[in-house]
């Protein structure tokens, strides 16, 4: 089989500087039309694998391995001369973020055509032809219109099909594909694999490098999970995730949050103390014992000026409710309004129509002035974390500053003895030990920022926690924690939740109503148990049709 | 007190001290000549005993000796004394003038950033007007309408720094305002004017004291360029730029008489700069 391998890889080990290296002896092959992914948590070396079989890895990289062979030819010590007229034509790698990757200023067409004016003899006309075919080939509507836009025109799966016709243009046995869906939409990520698939299925060899399990588990015939630089497990796809052995994919399966019925845990308890105890069954969602309504949105219409002066409804006639105790779950795609309706509720926007009501009370109409006694009472926790901190400030700033002007104003005097106390048992109550405190959050993991950030909104000991995508951007495991912490802090403070996010799987765990909005609107409302089991609406039966899930 | 008390109590005091770092050869250097300047500006006497302006007509266009480390001019006056000397018109010039134009340029920025966008397009419109002109022939123009001297020059140099700063500030002030953490800020509860004097000043100001520390070394340039044009200082006078310009006539056969002052004018700009960029490194990496 190594014979005919679109790629093969033997001990691969690359380190940067003086400093141990990044990946520590990784062998794999690939054959055309076949798909391996490797998995692992960001810091893994996944990465740094996929750039060195371009001969990516960096200038102070060392790259070295026992063999690395590409379409049967060996590719290492090459230069980066000679690399140049290999990349695009024995391999095509397709990234993350296709905004960036495609230069803003210059129409796609011409972006595409850059790889077969460097490496083929085509005439003007027929590479202009060709680059017509390929955007046809990755499913791009009216391709011989799209090819003078620029990056910036397209939306955000339209740029990533551009990037893979892009990749695909010469033909390549190999194509590497590095996060290739993670910043995109359910249905568009759907869409996107689906095109990976109908490449693998046309004979090219497929490397997907992913942190997400659920994603690569649709179109990845194997899996390689990645740790530390080392493949600590690899095999057929439904093996590994059916089955796995090693304690660290274990970990990973478990969590991946979609189909986990509320209130069970996802990630494993530190401590064998608390292992022992079975934790308290979570509260029934049972529509006959709602608790009163905390906060409502009736009505709620909000427009934005577009650059051309035209109005844009952003959101249009949202009405809910969320019921004490309870987690209300608002779930859409990217411009659905989700957020805009956070800012309402948070009253850091007037609605146009509409009103928002806090306990009964009006909360949106009334002046900022009257309102700011009551802010305290919604805490809001932030998809950038790091953004919604004061980068001057360190940690213990940023908590003692929200717990109240007692810990702050007066420096050098004597700090009232309950404030520190408080301080101390709100970072008890998020997990996180003393020493970050004299850090910076530009300092600190993804997890530890986001655990500060509910650190901070639960200082104000609000009722209310609104939740704007609060783990969109951390690695599977680590926001398998932080979800299982907001399900701590709200079972032990009895929180009401506003849960907002573009991922399914994770409302699905989190939410006991689920409200799914399209385009402003709310199309879709009720119990969650009931919208995941039995969507009405179309777009709802699309959406949860394309939430990424483990086989089986 | 618990263990995680104590530390937190620690972290709440100590957050805001000072972090050393590894000093570079580069900042090291600059930090002792920003040390000699200083003492050469405040007690000059301690580093050159002698008087400036007396003459010795006998010592006229000495070249460098023993006696005369930098050489004489050509009434006798001693060269090195004359620089000792002449280090705190430079100085007082440049950090004045600086001051003057960030103080200007922060009062304008912070009412155009601030006020809403009728005052913003007026202060806008304003600038572009001072921009239109190159600093140095607005620092001219000035000084045509009142007259040379040290304090004129001094004023005309902030002056026409202080659109630039102006610039800066109010770009700064709209990215800061619109910063997630200040939405947080609103969300915890805080005043407008909490929220300003807490997150938006600090946060716009500390980067201008970097600029401020390099536009100092500037100030001096443009300061010692309106003396040489004789719009600055007057001549008996022992400043950098009055002196480079009386040696300008005697540049062919004594070069030292414009050398020193102008090696000094040039030292004293790099060391303003190489402070400032090293100020600038360590801010970020705090």
């Amino acid at each position: 089989m190594s014979a005919t391998a679109a790629l093969t890889v033997h001990n691969l080990r690359v380190g940067f500087g003086a400093t141990e290296s990044v990946v520590n002896g990784v062998s794999f092959e690939i054959a055309p039309g076949e798909c391996l992914a490797i998995v692992g948590e960001s810091g893994s070396g996944k990465s740094v694998t996929a750039r060195s079989l371009l001969g990516l890895a960096g200038g102070n990289a060392r790259v070295q391995a026992d063999r690395l062979d590409l379409g049967g030819r060996s590719v290492l010590g090459l230069t980066d001369r000679a690399w140049q007229s290999r990349r695009g034509k024995d391999v095509g790698l397709v990234l993350q973020d296709a905004l960036v990757s495609l230069d803003p200023l210059r129409p796609i067409g011409r972006e595409i055509a850059d790889s077969l004016r460097l490496h083929t003899t085509l005439g003007a006309a027929a590479r202009a032809r060709r680059v017509v075919e390929l955007l046809d080939a990755v499913g791009l509507p009216d391709p011989a219109q799209q090819v003078h836009k620029l990056s910036g025109q397209l939306s955000g799966g339209e740029r990533q099909r551009a990037l893979i016709a892009a990749a695909i243009a010469l033909g390549p046995p190999l194509l590497i594909a590095d996060e290739p869906t993670t910043a995109l939409d359910v249905t568009v990520q759907a869409q996107i694999l689906a095109l990976l698939e109908q490449i693998k299925l046309s004979g090219t060899a497929l490397l997907l490098i992913s942190h997400d399990l659920a994603v690569v588990s649709r179109i990845a015939d194997r899996v390689a999970v990645m740790h530390n630089g080392r493949f600590i497990e690899s095999g057929q796809t439904e093996q590994v995730l059916g089955s796995p052995q090693h304690e660290q994919t274990r970990r990973m399966v478990a969590a991946v949050p979609a189909d986990k019925p509320r209130g069970s845990r996802l990630s494993p308890l530190d401590s064998p103390a608390t292992q022992t105890v079975p934790r308290s069954p979570a509260p029934a969602p049972n529509a006959t014992e709602q608790g009163e309504i905390v906060l409502e949105a009736i009505g709620l219409t909000r427009s934005f000026r577009r650059p051309d002066g035209s109005r844009q409804l952003a959101v249009d006639d949202v009405s809910f409710a969320l019921h004490r105790g309870s987690t209300l779950g608002i779930v859409g795609e990217s411009g659905s309004g989700k957020t805009t309706t956070a800012r309402l509720m948070l009253a850091l926007l007037k609605p146009e129509q509409g009103e928002v009501a806090l306990f009964g009370r009006p909360w949106s109409s009334i002046a900022e002035k009257d309102r700011r006694g009551q802010r305290p009472g919604i805490g809001a926790i932030y998809q950038d974390a790091l953004g919604s901190f004061d980068p001057r400030r360190s940690v213990a700033e940023i908590l003692a500053d929200a717990l109240g002007p007692a810990l702050t104003n007066s420096r050098g005097s004597r700090r009232s003895p309950q404030s520190l106390a408080r301080l101390t048992t709100l970072l008890d109550e998020v997990e996180l030990a003393g020493t970050v405190l004299p850090r910076r959050p530009l300092e600190l993991s993804g997890g530890q920022r986001q655990r500060v950030g509910i650190a901070r909104a639960l200082a104000g000991r609000p009722e209310i926690l609104i939740c704007d995508e609060p783990v969109s951007s951390l690695d599977v495991s680590v926001q398998a924690q932080v979800l299982d912490l907001l399900d701590d802090v709200q079972r032990e403070r009895g929180l009401s939740l506003i849960f907002i996010s573009h991922d399914l799987g994770v409302v699905q765990h989190i939410s006991d109503e689920v409200a799914v909005m399209r385009s402003g609107r709310i199309v879709e409302s009720g119990p969650a148990a009931r919208v995941f089991a039995a969507p009405q609406h179309p777009y709802s039966v699309q959406l949860l049709s394309a939430v990424p899930r483990l086989l089986g | 007190m618990s263990d995680l008390e104590v530390q937190a109590e620690l972290a709440v005091r100590s957050s805001q001290s000072f972090r050393p770092r590894r000093l570079g050869v580069a900042e090291g250097v600059a930090g002792l000549l920003a040390l000699l300047l200083l003492i050469a500006a405040v007690a000059p006497q301690f580093l050159a005993p002698g008087d400036p302006l007396v003459i010795d007509p006998l010592a006229a266009f000495s070249p460098p000796t023993f006696a005369h480390g930098f050489g004489t001019d050509e009434s006798g006056r001693d060269i090195y004394t004359r620089v000792v000397h002449g280090t705190q018109y430079s100085l007082v010039i440049g950090i004045a003038a600086t001051a003057i134009g960030l103080g200007l340029g922060v009062m304008l920025g912070t009412l155009a950033g601030m006020l809403g966008p009728i005052v913003d397009f007026t202060v806008n419109r304003v600038l572009e007007v001072l921009f239109a002109f190159p600093g140095l022939l607005l620092a001219l123009l000035f000084i045509l309408v009142f007259g040379p001297g040290v304090a004129t020059a001094t004023i005309a140099v902030g002056l026409s720094t202080a659109p630039g700063y102006a610039r800066i500030i109010r770009a700064q002030l709209i990215a800061v305002r619109g910063a997630a953490f200040v939405e947080a800020a609103t969300v915890l509860g805080r005043t407008r004017w909490q929220i300003l004097v807490r997150h938006i000043l600090p946060n716009t100001l500390a980067p201008l004291f970097v600029l401020a520390t390099l536009g100092v070394g500037q100030a001096i340039v443009w300061a010692a360029t309106l003396s040489y044009l004789g719009l600055g200082a007057e001549p008996p006078t022992a400043e950098w730029g009055a002196m480079l310009s009386a040696g300008r006539t005697y540049i062919t056969s004594a070069w030292w008489m414009s050398f020193f002052p102008g090696l000094f004018i040039v030292l004293t700009a790099v060391t303003a700069t190489v402070l400032g960029r090293s100020i600038d490194r360590r801010m970020r990496h705090a």
